[in-house]
């Protein structure tokens, strides 16, 4: 046990490979969720303005083309046609290609979330709003999106954790995150179960840490409230 | 611009609405003038909630023409906002904002909309807050409030614009009927202080008491309309005694 550690971990410093790819694995994750929160956030503005007023026509199609293709194909090959198709021909750092890739397609299913949170709030509200005299923008900015994003930051914590858990693909276009990190010391000492378990290990712990963060949110959400 | 006696405050003229194929208004004419107060009644489904909300374009009218202070508030170009500010309106479901405190709810529309500073705001709120007897509440949040407390504070959310009409849809439907007098109240103040208000609602003993004019709508038109003695005591139309008949 405490050789396997050693040649795994200790030796040439492979631990390394876990620490650098799990701050990769952190970065991709982190900025893809903040590109994915900032899509996510106009793709459901112009979809709910569109269910609400009738406007917006053409974006809402143009949003409604993104979240189909987006929710309907799997997140390994869009993360391979952007590699290897789009920045195909140019040199680019696969770091800046897998959050380009998560974020986008983050921001559907985030889109959804806050779409959701968006027509949940009663539509009362919305004419109280109107009716002081707030136009829409600002009924939406000062009334109908606090009370939403209050509603939907549990579900965007668990956007969160599936995008922690879901940046192990970038694997497949050699992104050295910590999946990856764990793949290599595996290919160097032939001893798969150490490296793998430990990276599993590292991705629940990490899991259940933002788990636990959000029900503290959670609950200090619930406490305002009362 | 100086609205007097002999201009409506509020001239409503062949008013429609359409809801797909239904047609809910047709044809609707009422002016409404300073300092009157109008109550609607009806049977449910009349078309009264629907007329008072094209007031103030919640419902988009689908003909007519709505003048407010002068001004065709249903023309093309015409920015509605501005003119909301100036009507204030009451929900049957009160509608405060629950994730802003009583004082946020009632200073948010004059510091955004009429650049007040927060210390006019507030202040213009505080004394609002007393008149209805609410000032300790002002650090509390909605769900903190009865159902009597959250209309009154409501009513004083639109008087905090310093609106010149004010539109109640069925403000006492929602209330046990233990918080309804606390709710009238209120009303009967601002009434008092010659209010110009518009009332949709079923409290016919409040009508009578406090109306300058009532008016009968049914069929999404008014088939009759008159001071409250006369409009109670002595009504004209067959469908309006009938009305009456059932609810009085």
């Amino acid at each position: 046990m405490s050789q396997a550690i050693y040649d795994n971990f200790i030796k040439d410093d492979r631990w390394r490979y876990i620490t650098d790819g799990l701050q990769v694995t952190l970065e991709v994750t982190f900025f893809s969720v903040l590109i994915g929160i900032v899509i996510g956030f106009l793709v459901a503005v112009v979809r709910s303005t569109y269910d609400k007023t009738g406007k917006l026509k053409v974006l809402n199609a143009v949003c409604k083309v993104y979240l189909t293709v987006i929710r309907g194909t799997p997140v390994l090959v869009q993360l391979m046609i952007i590699y290897f198709v789009i920045f195909g021909s140019v040199n680019i750092s696969k770091v800046i290609v897998a959050v380009i890739s998560f974020g986008i397609n983050s921001g559907a299913y985030v889109a959804e979330i806050f779409r959701s949170g968006i027509m949940s709030i009663d539509q009362g509200q919305f004419e109280a709003g109107r009716s002081l005299g707030f136009n829409y923008v600002q009924t939406m900015w000062y009334i109908i999106m606090p009370q939403a994003l209050k509603n939907v930051l549990p579900a965007l914590g668990n956007e969160f954790i599936s995008l922690l858990k879901e940046t192990s693909v970038g694997s497949y276009i050699a992104l050295q995150d910590l999946t990856k990190g764990g793949d290599i010391i595996r290919s160097r000492t032939y001893d798969a179960f150490t490296p793998l378990i430990a990276v599993a290990l590292i991705y629940l712990a990490l899991v259940m840490l933002f788990s636990w963060l959000i029900q503290i949110l959670e609950r200090r959400l619930r406490q305002s409230e009362r | 611009m100086s609205v007097n006696r002999r201009e409506p405050l509020i001239r409503v003229e062949n008013l429609g609405k359409k809801f797909g194929s239904s047609t809910v208004l047709e044809g609707v004419n009422v002016d409404i003038y300073k300092g009157d107060v109008v109550f609607v009644v009806g049977p449910s489904g009349s078309g009264k909630s629907t007329f008072l909300r094209c007031l103030n374009r919640l419902e988009e009218p689908t003909s007519g023409h709505i003048y407010f202070e002068g001004t065709d508030i249903t023309g093309p170009k015409v920015d509605i906002d501005q003119h909301r500010q100036k009507m204030g309106m009451v929900f049957q479901q009160f509608n405060l904002f629950p994730h802003m405190n009583i004082m946020k709810n009632l200073t948010l529309a004059p510091m955004k909309l009429q650049n007040k500073s927060k210390e006019e705001a507030e202040a213009t709120a505080m004394s609002l807050l007393q008149r209805v007897g609410l000032a300790d509440r002002a650090d509390a949040y909605p769900s903190q409030l009865s159902g009597g407390q959250k209309q009154r504070i409501a009513i004083v959310r639109a008087l905090a614009m310093k609106p010149d009409v004010m539109l109640f849809d069925e403000p006492t439907s929602a209330l046990d009927p233990e918080m309804v007098g606390e709710v009238l109240n209120v009303m009967r103040e601002l009434a008092r202080e010659h209010m110009t208000m518009v009332v949709v609602t079923h409290e016919m003993g409040f009508a009578r008491e406090v109306a300058t004019r009532v008016m009968f709508m049914e069929g999404g038109n008014f088939l009759e309309e008159a001071p409250p003695e006369e409009f109670f005591g002595h009504p004209k139309n067959d469908r309006l005694k009938s009305f009456l008949s059932k609810v009085l």
